[in-house]
């Protein structure tokens, strides 16, 4: 039995006594990767990734397919060796451990369940790994069946559950050793969409509940952005930015992770003037007033790219500035709001939201507030949308 | 390394060490002058693989073997493929039993059945004959062929054949420009290897032979075993001379399937 | 009336397309007919033949042969080859297969030093054999340099000779088989079991193998097989009148030797019957083992 394990308080004992609100503390303290980076002969996957997670965090890995987040991850699990740098978990090293010796549990993207084993000896197999005497894995597997709402089917072999069953095991199994970390490879993908949404927040929950410290990988920014702490925006096998959902949601720190944060309007315009916290740029038929994104110096002449969102790209009310004017093409009902996809004369595609009726072949002027058109340097290239 | 790779490894320089052997003695005597006690011939000639192919008339023999494994491959094909795709796409009352009469040559081996069909052929007069020869080899390759075939077929999805029906194609058309062209590269993986297992197929050639209609292995069995009055150098010689087309075809053959197809019989 | 009489035909062919009785099925018939005229028919004529011998009554043939006991050793001798040779090839070729499912240099070459010997053929392994291991061949005479063997050890003529032919024309067929099922067990799950605290040896035990296994148990069937019909090098490179005098020599002989066709007939009949009833046998004990999906792509 490792040590860790045998010091383990019980942390299953909290959840079971409905009461107590503290949330039980975190195994890890703290977890530092210094430039960890990996590459394939001569393409770089990774470049080198500074990181610091504390102990109950939930961290998102967010970003396109091939930008290097699960490399990232399996290099955190030990299933891919680094090419440089360290990994320093509470003042060891363990970059240079074997999986098997780290301690992680991880959910795979196809759950990677054991086919011939029944859930119960799934969930039990990384306790009998440790050695943990019969009594204590049966104890320990029957809670943490419970906890994921799972014990009637854990005599029941992983190719009789469901999609969504499958997914609980795998992290029923992935928690029930009580790591220090926890990684998740898209855990979600496979799902469909309401049971999608059902498990993003019994993860939530599992998190919570377990006191887990939690990297998890996913290319949907929703998802990312509804689960997580902290999220780090990977593109390329380079960080984009790192922070909050509200920061990352707030303050993009490029086009780039704009675009991945919903800014679906990315407009390249000659910016007319700049100065006090506010930019005027204009081009193709259109003039916007809005706020230079942060650490963004703007100087009249240059060229910049405007990012707005579609919920804040609106028709004009009467006698409202208008940026310009478009030609609705295509209009979805969405409840209380239309959203309407537009072109201006120039060609442009604008997508915005209206709450009153509009109608395909409508001009339509559009407004946005100044506050919430953010301003990018023109040394950004321009996403293509 | 850890001691159970080198292990594997031992193993696998020792088989090869051991193979490299085999097949190193049987070329270098075939090319010896003298060989008796020593680690090398006394001299070299390549004049046994004039006298070989002189001797047992590898010409001809040559000719009936390629004229056989041409007939099975065609013929095997003709009747395994549409089999194969009845058997993919239908479920119907007694498919289990049909699947147990293909699979069944495949399993018993071939000297068990080989005898009573040699008799049997005896009794309708067509043992010895190419037609014999031909009939008994179909056993094994038809079976071959379905199960070569079928996941072949299963890969295609039966819902472009309903599109092609809705798109106004007939049954006729279907097969001719959906179907043949989609199956193409099973039938050629299928004939590829019905063609080296023919070209191989000792027992049952040998059981229904005769000297008319004999195969380059058989021929090459019935030198071994007169081998008395034969020199053993040209009974190598001929040795090497049939491992090398067989070589050649399994080199084809690899380009087009993969290693395992050679030896897998069926899945299960 | 036409009418009335039409819907019940069209109402019956309506149900048997529903079963899946349609015109598709008539493509099956040619091969059905063909494997009943070719291996169907003769083999119910042996199994006939074998129970008219010209002597000893409807079961004359195989009281005979059990009742000679060199022919009835003949089954010794065939199990005593088959069954080692077979587990010696499935058993040497799980660690090799493990080993070679990373990709590495040189994988390629290898694969195809292991499907040379497919295309040997029997009578140059045959040869080989004689010529390589014989008293004079390259390995004994490497022994007795190495200082192993004072006087020629004999490898041929005997019961090793056929033992050394099946496994080199055996090994490659249970090689191949084997790492194809190897590679249908997907690698993630011995991932998440690295994960999970298993180290090698463990992973190996309670994942891949147990995964395996099933696919084992079928190569071993097949490798069984073929070397359960050993015939032509158990007459060249064996000892046909001694320890090699196999069950496939037996009928071979009965038949185009002595044309005792009841005999051959009722030898090829018990040839059959041994051979199913080991494949049964491995086949219960597989039913009874997991037998589902593996997580790999096929």
């Amino acid at each position: 039995m490792s040590p860790e394990l045998r010091d383990a308080q019980p942390v299953l004992a909290v959840g079971d006594t409905p009461g107590r609100p503290d949330r039980p503390a975190s195994q890890l303290r703290e977890l530092t990767l210094h430039g960890v980076s990996r590459a394939y002969g001569a393409h770089t996957a990774l470049h080198p990734l500074d990181l610091t997670i504390t102990g109950g965090e939930f961290i998102a890995l967010l970003g396109p397919s091939g930008c290097g987040k699960t490399t990232a991850l399996n290099c955190l699990a030990g299933l891919l060796p680094l090419t440089a740098g360290s990994i320093v978990l509470d003042g060891d090293r363990v970059d240079t451990l074997p999986p098997e010796k780290r301690g992680f549990g991880m959910v795979f993207q196809n759950y990677a369940l054991f086919p011939h084993l029944t859930v119960r000896a799934n969930v039990a197999f990384g306790l009998r790994m440790r050695g943990v005497g019969k009594a204590e894995i049966q104890r320990r597997v029957e809670d943490v069946l419970r906890l994921v709402r799972l014990s009637e089917h854990a005599g029941k072999h992983p190719g009789q559950l469901s999609g969504g069953q499958q997914q609980r095991v795998a992290i029923a199994r992935a928690i029930v050793t009580e790591p220090k970390l926890v990684l998740m490879d898209e855990p979600l993908s496979n799902l469909d969409a309401a049971l999608r949404l059902a498990m993003r927040g019994e993860i939530r929950r599992i998190h919570q509940e377990f006191g887990l410290t939690t990297v998890y990988v996913t290319h949907d920014q929703e998802e990312a952005l509804s689960l997580a702490d902290r999220l780090v925006v990977l593109r390329d096998g380079r960080v984009s930015q790192v922070g909050t959902p509200a920061e990352l949601y707030e303050h993009p720190a490029d086009p780039h992770v704009a675009a991945f944060m919903g800014y679906r309007n990315l407009l390249t315009l000659d910016v007319v003037s700049a100065g006090g916290g506010t930019a005027v740029a204009q081009g193709r038929g259109l003039r916007i007033v809005g706020t230079p994104a942060r650490a963004v110096e703007l100087a009249a002449g240059q060229r910049a790219t405007v990012a707005i969102r579609p919920e804040d790209l609106r028709p004009a009310g009467p006698g409202e500035p208008t940026v310009g004017e478009a030609v609705a093409e295509i209009v979805e009902y969405h409840g209380r709001v239309l959203h309407v996809e537009a072109r201006t004369r120039d060609g442009d595609r604008l997508y915005l939201n209206s709450g009153e009726a509009v109608h395909p072949g409508d001009v339509v002027g559009v407004a946005v507030d100044p506050d919430r058109a953010l301003f990018f340097g023109a040394d950004a290239e321009v996403v293509a949308q | 390394m850890r001691p159970g790779a080198w292990l594997a490894w031992a193993a696998l320089v020792f088989f090869a060490v051991n193979l490299a052997g085999v097949i190193g003695t049987v070329v270098l005597d075939s090319f010896s002058r003298r060989w008796f006690d020593s680690w090398v011939p006394d001299g070299y000639t390549s004049g046994w693989y004039s006298a070989a192919w002189k001797e047992f008339s590898l010409g001809r023999v040559l000719g009936t073997t390629v004229e056989v494994t041409l007939l099975v491959v065609g013929i095997s094909l003709l009747v395994g493929v549409p089999a194969a795709y009845a058997l993919a796409r239908r479920d119907f009352p007694g498919k289990r039993a049909v699947t147990v009469l293909f699979v069944l040559p495949i399993l018993v081996p071939p000297i068990a059945y080989g005898i009573p069909l040699a008799t049997m052929l005896y009794k309708v007069h067509l043992a010895g004959t190419m037609a014999g020869v031909v009939a008994a080899n179909l056993v094994p390759s038809i079976p071959f062929v379905i199960f070569t075939m079928t996941p072949f077929i299963e890969q295609i999805d039966a819902r472009i054949e309903a599109a092609a029906r809705v798109c106004g194609a007939g049954s006729g058309t279907v097969l001719v420009r959906i179907l043949t062209p989609l199956l193409l590269p099973g039938m050629l993986a299928a004939g590829i290897l019905v063609l080296v297992r023919t070209f191989g197929m000792f027992e049952l050639t040998f059981l229904t032979s005769g000297p008319t209609s004999q195969t380059l292995v058989v021929t090459l069995f019935s030198a071994v075993n007169s081998a008395g009055i034969r020199s053993a150098q040209s009974v190598d010689a001929m040795a090497v001379v049939y491992t090398g087309s067989v070589a050649v075809l399994l080199l084809i053959a690899l380009r087009f399937v993969n290693p395992t197809q050679l030896v897998a019989r069926s899945t299960d | 009336m036409s009418t009335i009489t039409a819907a019940p035909k069209l109402a019956l062919r309506h149900r048997l397309a529903e079963r899946g009785v349609d015109r598709t099925l008539l493509l099956v018939v040619p091969g059905v007919l063909a494997l009943i005229a070719l291996f169907c028919y003769p083999f119910l004529y042996g199994l006939q033949l074998s129970f008219q011998p010209t002597k000893g009554g409807a079961l004359g043939a195989y009281r005979t042969f059990f009742s000679d006991p060199f022919q009835r050793k003949s089954i010794w001798a065939t199990f005593s080859l088959a069954i080692p040779a077979s587990l010696i090839n499935v058993g040497a070729s799980v660690p090799i297969s493990y080993r070679m499912r990373r990709d590495f240099r040189g994988k390629r070459l290898i694969l195809a030093l292991l499907v040379v010997p497919i295309s040997l053929g029997t009578v140059l392994t045959a040869e080989g054999i004689l010529e390589f291991y014989g008293p004079a061949g390259w390995f004994n005479r490497t022994l007795h340099l190495l200082g192993l063997a004072d006087s020629p050890v004999r490898l041929t003529m005997n019961y090793t000779g056929v033992l050394l032919s099946l496994i080199i024309s055996g090994f490659p067929f249970a090689y191949l088989l084997t790492h194809s099922y190897l590679s249908g067990i997907h690698p993630s799950l011995e991932k998440a079991a690295a994960t999970l605290g298993a180290d090698r040896w463990n992973r190996f035990r309670h994942i891949t193998f147990p995964l395996l296994l099933p696919g084992l148990m079928t190569t071993f069937c097949l490798t069984f097989v073929m070397a359960f019909a050993v015939f032509p090098s158990a007459l060249m490179v064996g000892d046909p009148d001694g320890s090699t005098h196999v069950i496939s020599i037996e009928a071979y002989e009965a038949a185009l030797e002595r044309f005792d066709y009841a005999a051959g007939c009722a030898d090829a009949m018990i040839m059959t019957a041994l051979m199913l009833l080991v494949i049964g046998v491995v086949a219960g004990l597989r039913s009874r083992l997991y037998r589902g999906a593996t997580g790999g792509k096929g």
